[in-house]
C-alpha cells in the first residue's frame, strides 16, 4: 500500500502541487489524471523519489520514504517499476540486456536465473522474438513493452507508469492497458498510472484520482466518474464528442 | 559562483555510494574504447599534419647561414613535445570527446535515461561519469605521445620530401640538446585535460534539460568551456611545471 499525505510542491514560487493526500491499495490499478500541467507527473516523481516535496509524506508500507535513511530509500526504490513517458530504454543496449540491466547492477544471481528470469519478462510482454534487437529497431508501443519488462523484472511491489499511452495508436494502446492490469492482478502490485487516455480511465482503473491546478479535486472508483458532479471533472471527462454522447 | 559550486558537488558525488567494481571495470574498458581508441584516426591526422606544417614553417623562418638546419628538427621536435602534442591535441579532443560525452549524457537526461538510473537506485553520476573520467586520464597520454610521435614523424616526412632539411640533419637535430624532463611534461598535461574534459562535458550534458535545441547547446558549452580550461591548465602548468 503507498499513502501519500498533504505533498506540496513548488518550483521557483509557483505552486504546482498543493496538499495532495491519498491512499493506492494493493493489487489495485490506481489512475493520475488531469490536464497538461496540473501536476500530474511532478506527483509521480515525488512518489518515485526523482523530486523531493517541499512538504508532506510518502509511505510505502508505513515506510516514510523522504524521512528514512538511504538505506531503507534504497530497498523501498528495488521494490519499484517504473514505466516511463518515452520507455527510458537504454540507447546502447538491446532490449534483452535493457530487461537484465537492474538484475545486473543489483543482484547476485547467477547467469542462467539472470537468462531466465529476462526469459520470462519478454516472453510475458510478448517480445521474446525482440530480445536481440537494439531500442531503435523496434516500435513505440514495443519500447513501451521492453520498459515493463524492465519495469517487472525485480519482482515489484509498486509499479508506476507515466502516460503509457502517449503515442501509440488506439489498439496497441489497449493491449498495453490490458497487459499492465493483468500484471497488476497477477503479481498484486500496487500500480499508479498517470494518464490522460480516457479509455485506460473507463476500462482499468479501480482507483481514480483528478488532479486540477494542484489540487486533488476528485477521487472515486471509475464506475462513478461518469456520474460525477464536479464541473472541472465533467469538463475533462467529455471534452470528447464521443465521450460526450456517451455521457449523455 | 554558483555554476562552480555545482560542479564541485557534481565532482563530489562521483565518488559517492558506487555499484559493484566488475561493472565500474566493465564500464571503463567501454569508456577507454570510445574516447581513446575512437579518436586515433583524427589524433593521427591533425598531428601528423601539424609536425609537417611546423617543419616546413621553421625551416622557412630560419634562414640565417650561421644557425644550423638541424635546428629546424630539434624546434620541430621541442614545439611538439611541449606544446603541439599535448595543448593541440587536447583541444582536437575536446572537440571530439567533449562534444560526444555532453550529447550522450545530454540526450540520457532529456529521455529520462538517467532518471531511470536513480528510479533503480543507482547513482547515475558514478555509474555513467566516473568510468569516462577515468578512461579519458588514461588514454589522453597514450594518444598525446602517439601524436607527439606522428608530429616528429611528420616533419621529417615533410622535411626529407621537399628538401627543406636532410634525413642526417633532421635526425641530429631531434637528438640534439634533448631535455627528458619534457616528456615528463608532455605527459602531465593531457593527464589533467583529460580530467577537465571529462568533467566539464559531462556536467554539461548530465545538467541538461529540455529538448534537442538544449542537448545542442550543451554540446556546444562543453567544447568551449573545455577549450577555455585547456587554455588555462596550459598556461598555469607551464608556470607551475616549467
Amino acid at each position: 500500500m503507498i499513502e501519500i499525505k498533504g505533498i506540496e510542491k513548488a518550483f521557483s514560487g509557483k505552486e504546482v502541487l498543493k496538499g495532495i493526500t491519498s491512499s493506492f491499495e494493493k493489487g489495485q490499478t490506481n489512475l493520475i489524471i488531469g490536464g497538461s500541467g496540473t501536476g500530474k507527473s511532478v506527483l509521480l516523481k515525488c512518489m518515485i523519489g526523482l523530486v523531493k516535496p517541499d512538504s508532506g509524506h510518502v509511505l510505502y508500507n508505513g515506510r516514510d520514504f523522504y524521512n528514512s535513511d538511504k538505506d531503507t530509500q534504497q530497498s523501498i526504490r528495488r521494490e519499484m517499476g517504473v514505466l516511463f513517458q518515452g520507455g527510458a530504454l537504454f540507447d546502447s543496449k538491446t532490449v534483452e540486456e535493457n530487461v537484465r540491466f537492474p538484475l545486473d547492477m543489483l543482484t547476485d544471481q547467477s547467469e542462467s536465473e539472470k537468462r531466465d528470469r529476462v526469459a520470462f519478462c519478454l516472453q510475458r510482454v510478448g517480445l521474446d522474438a525482440a530480445a536481440k534487437k537494439m531500442p531503435s529497431e523496434i516500435s513505440g508501443g514495443m519500447k513501451k513493452r521492453v520498459g515493463i519488462a524492465r519495469a517487472i523484472v525485480m519482482n515489484p511491489m509498486y509499479l508506476f507508469c507515466d502516460e503509457p499511452n502517449s503515442g501509440l495508436d488506439p489498439l496497441t494502446s489497449v493491449k498495453i492497458d490490458e497487459l499492465i492490469k493483468e500484471i497488476t492482478e497477477e503479481y498484486g502490485i500496487t500500480t499508479i498510472i498517470i494518464t490522460h487516455d480516457m479509455n485506460s480511465v473507463l476500462e482499468i482503473g479501480d482507483n481514480i484520482i483528478f488532479l486540477y491546478q494542484g489540487h486533488k479535486l476528485w477521487e472515486g472508483k471509475s464506475g462513478d466518474i461518469t456520474q460525477t458532479n464536479v464541473a472541472e471533472l465533467k469538463e475533462f471527462l467529455f471534452s470528447n464528442k464521443l465521450l460526450r454522447e456517451m455521457g449523455r | 559562483m554558483s555554476v562552480i559550486g555545482k560542479y564541485f558537488i557534481f565532482l563530489g558525488s562521483l565518488f559517492g555510494k558506487g555499484e559493484k567494481l566488475s561493472v565500474y571495470w566493465r564500464r571503463f574498458i567501454e569508456e577507454c574504447v570510445g574516447i581513446g581508441v575512437s579518436s586515433i584516426f583524427i589524433v593521427a591526422i591533425v598531428s601528423t599534419f601539424i609536425g609537417a606544417v611546423s617543419c616546413i614553417q621553421t625551416a622557412y623562418n630560419l634562414v640565417s647561414p650561421i644557425i644550423p638546419v638541424s635546428t629546424v628538427a630539434l624546434i620541430v621536435r621541442d614545439m611538439q613535445l611541449l606544446e603541439l602534442a599535448p595543448t593541440i591535441t587536447c583541444i582536437v579532443l575536446a572537440g571530439k570527446v567533449g562534444s560526444n560525452i555532453a550529447s550522450e549524457l545530454g540526450t540520457m537526461r532529456i529521455t529520462e535515461q538517467i532518471d531511470a538510473l536513480e528510479v533503480m537506485g543507482i547513482n547515475s553520476s558514478s555509474y555513467l561519469v566516473l568510468p569516462k573520467v577515468l578512461a579519458a586520464m588514461f588514454t589522453f597520454p597514450m594518444l598525446v605521445i602517439f601524436a607527439a610521435f606522428l608530429g616528429i614523424f611528420g616533419g621529417y616526412l615533410a622535411g626529407t620530401l621537399t628538401g627543406v632539411i636532410t634525413e642526417k640533419d633532421y635526425l641530429a637535430g631531434i637528438r640534439d640538446s634533448f631535455v627528458p624532463y619534457n616528456i615528463f611534461f608532455m605527459c602531465v598535461k593531457p593527464f589533467v585535460f583529460g580530467f577537465l574534459i571529462a568533467t566539464i562535458s559531462s556536467y554539461q550534458g548530465y545538467f541538461t534539460s529540455g529538448g534537442a535545441l538544449e542537448v545542442g547547446k550543451a554540446s556546444t558549452g562543453a567544447v568551449t568551456n573545455s577549450c577555455i580550461s585547456i587554455l588555462i591548465a596550459d598556461y598555469l602548468l607551464a608556470q607551475l611545471l616549467l
